[in-house]
């Protein structure tokens, strides 16, 4: 495998790499939620679907918590990307 | 990290209030300040919150607030070191009555007398200035090109980051569960990791702040109310780039500098509430106003929806003061939704406060004592 581990993309929807992750992990940025916040992994439209268990593997490394324990953050509606003409329909037809 | 048995000011909360005020008494000298989080940083009504930051208020305080936070927004990423995702792409606020853009007028006006440079522009100039707007149905727009918005997060982490360097701690997960008081006075806080003794203790715990109050034998009228909120998968930039907002359109909207677009608006009913869910009736009806007033939206997906709670007080202006009653005890609270973007200008006056200087801007009317008077500042500029 050519280039470094750290240049491979964790989170495809915004772009941020496995170093970066690792960089405020060691920050104390610890949980999913904070990473969320400060970097935006899993807030793009595939909602953590493609990033959150590879993320919380490398807080588990970091912290030495077991996987099971560790909180994987908030999973939001809807379940996956509507188009707004779609919503604004509603549900009386 | 083992909680301190002691600390010269304890502040409850690490939303921006929190964490502006903490990094404000630090930089004026202030050793030993300890800020409790009882979940993550930025966790509340900060981090779920619209963003937005502006100077076209209502009233002479909201005014001058603004404008002050306005320009501390405009050095914040020098002061701080790092990047707080400003974009001042300007609030176009849109009325759609005449009484509605009467009071605009009347509001620019003053804006206009404390250095605010809001200005009355035309549908097409609108249209301009946000080339997605469909409000042909407006009766008018005001435009202020130095309002906009930040990154909450961004912002919340920078003043964290900032006062941990000038040795501020920070506990997260450890909710306060009582305020200790001897004799009029404070003399710390009970968690669910110990007791801290402190001299000052700071109620900005946001949308729990009437809760900390109370414990504290000091009775506030605040209450919480439960907004709600939608963004869009990211599209290309320029759909709408100033913040929209209008009161009787009951809306808020803007872009993100990556391209996902924010809205929101006021709950009908306005029901007191802890709960922080999401409604469909609120995805239905937020994508209505969306498609209705940015019609090139309709083929873009929403990814998330979420909400957070406003810290309501009677006239939606803030608390900011120390408590009659109970000496060292300083309350923040009670933005009713502008908790975020007066988090730079509010942090600086109440450590002014704290430390026995005279804030720069008067607060002494943000004292909760006026609701018992009756002499409330009403604001009319709030969705």
């Amino acid at each position: 495998m050519s280039g470094r581990q750290e240049d491979i993309v964790i989170c495809r929807c915004e772009e941020i790499t496995l170093g970066e992750i690792r960089e405020w992990i060691a920050k104390g940025y610890e949980t999913f939620d904070e990473l969320k916040r400060v970097l935006r992994v899993g807030m793009g439209p595939c909602q953590g679907r493609g990033c959150r268990e590879m993320i919380l593997r490398e807080i588990s490394a970091k912290t030495g918590a077991p996987m099971a324990d560790i909180d994987p953050g908030t999973f939001r509606p809807p379940a996956k990307p509507v188009k707004l003409a779609v919503l604004a329909e509603g549900g009386d037809k | 990290m083992t909680l301190e048995r002691t600390a010269d000011v304890v502040v409850i909360g690490a939303g921006v209030q929190g964490c502006s005020i903490a990094y404000n008494l630090a930089k004026m000298g202030v050793k030993d300040v300890v800020v409790l989080e009882k979940g993550t940083i930025c966790s509340g009504s900060t981090g779920r919150c619209g963003a937005g930051i502006r100077a076209q208020w209502g009233t002479e305080m909201n005014c001058r607030f603004g404008l002050a936070a306005v320009e501390k927004f405009e050095q914040l990423h020098e002061e701080l070191g790092m990047d707080c995702g400003l974009n001042q792409s300007g609030y176009l606020m849109v009325a759609y009555k005449e009484s509605e853009f009467d009071q605009l007028q009347k509001s620019m006006k003053l804006q206009n007398s404390l250095g605010i440079d809001t200005r009355v522009v035309s549908y097409s100039e609108a249209r301009e200035i946000c080339p997605g707007l469909a409000a042909d149905d407006a009766v008018g727009f005001t435009f202020h090109n130095r309002d906009g918005h930040a990154d909450p997060f961004l912002t919340t982490f920078a003043y964290m980051e900032a006062a941990k360097r000038l040795g501020v701690t920070f506990h997260r997960f450890t909710e306060v569960t009582d305020v200790k008081t001897v004799s009029g006075r404070i003399a710390g806080v009970v968690t669910n990791r110990g007791e801290i003794d402190a001299p000052v203790v700071v109620n900005a715990a946001g949308g729990y702040s009437q809760i900390i109050a109370n414990m504290a034998g000091v009775r506030i009228p605040n209450f919480s109310e439960r907004h709600e909120i939608i963004i869009t998968e990211p599209v290309e930039p320029g759909v709408c780039p100033p913040m929209l907002m209008s009161f009787s359109g009951n809306y808020y909207i803007q872009q993100r500098p990556h391209g996902s677009i924010i809205g929101g608006c006021s709950p009908e009913g306005h029901p007191e509430d802890y709960e922080m869910g999401s409604s469909w009736d609120f995805l239905e009806m937020m994508s209505r106003t969306f498609i209705k007033l940015l019609p090139r939206t309709k083929g873009v997906r929403v990814v998330r929806q979420w909400s957070g709670l406003y810290n309501m007080t009677p006239d939606r202006q803030p608390i900011l003061c120390e408590a009659d009653n109970v000496k060292g005890f300083f309350l923040s609270c009670g933005y009713s939704g502008h908790g975020f973007m007066f988090g730079p200008i509010s942090g600086e006056l109440l450590t002014q406060l704290i430390i026995g200087q005279e804030p720069w801007i008067p607060i002494d009317m943000l004292h909760y004592s006026r609701f018992e008077r009756g002499e409330l500042l009403v604001e009319p500029a709030v969705v």
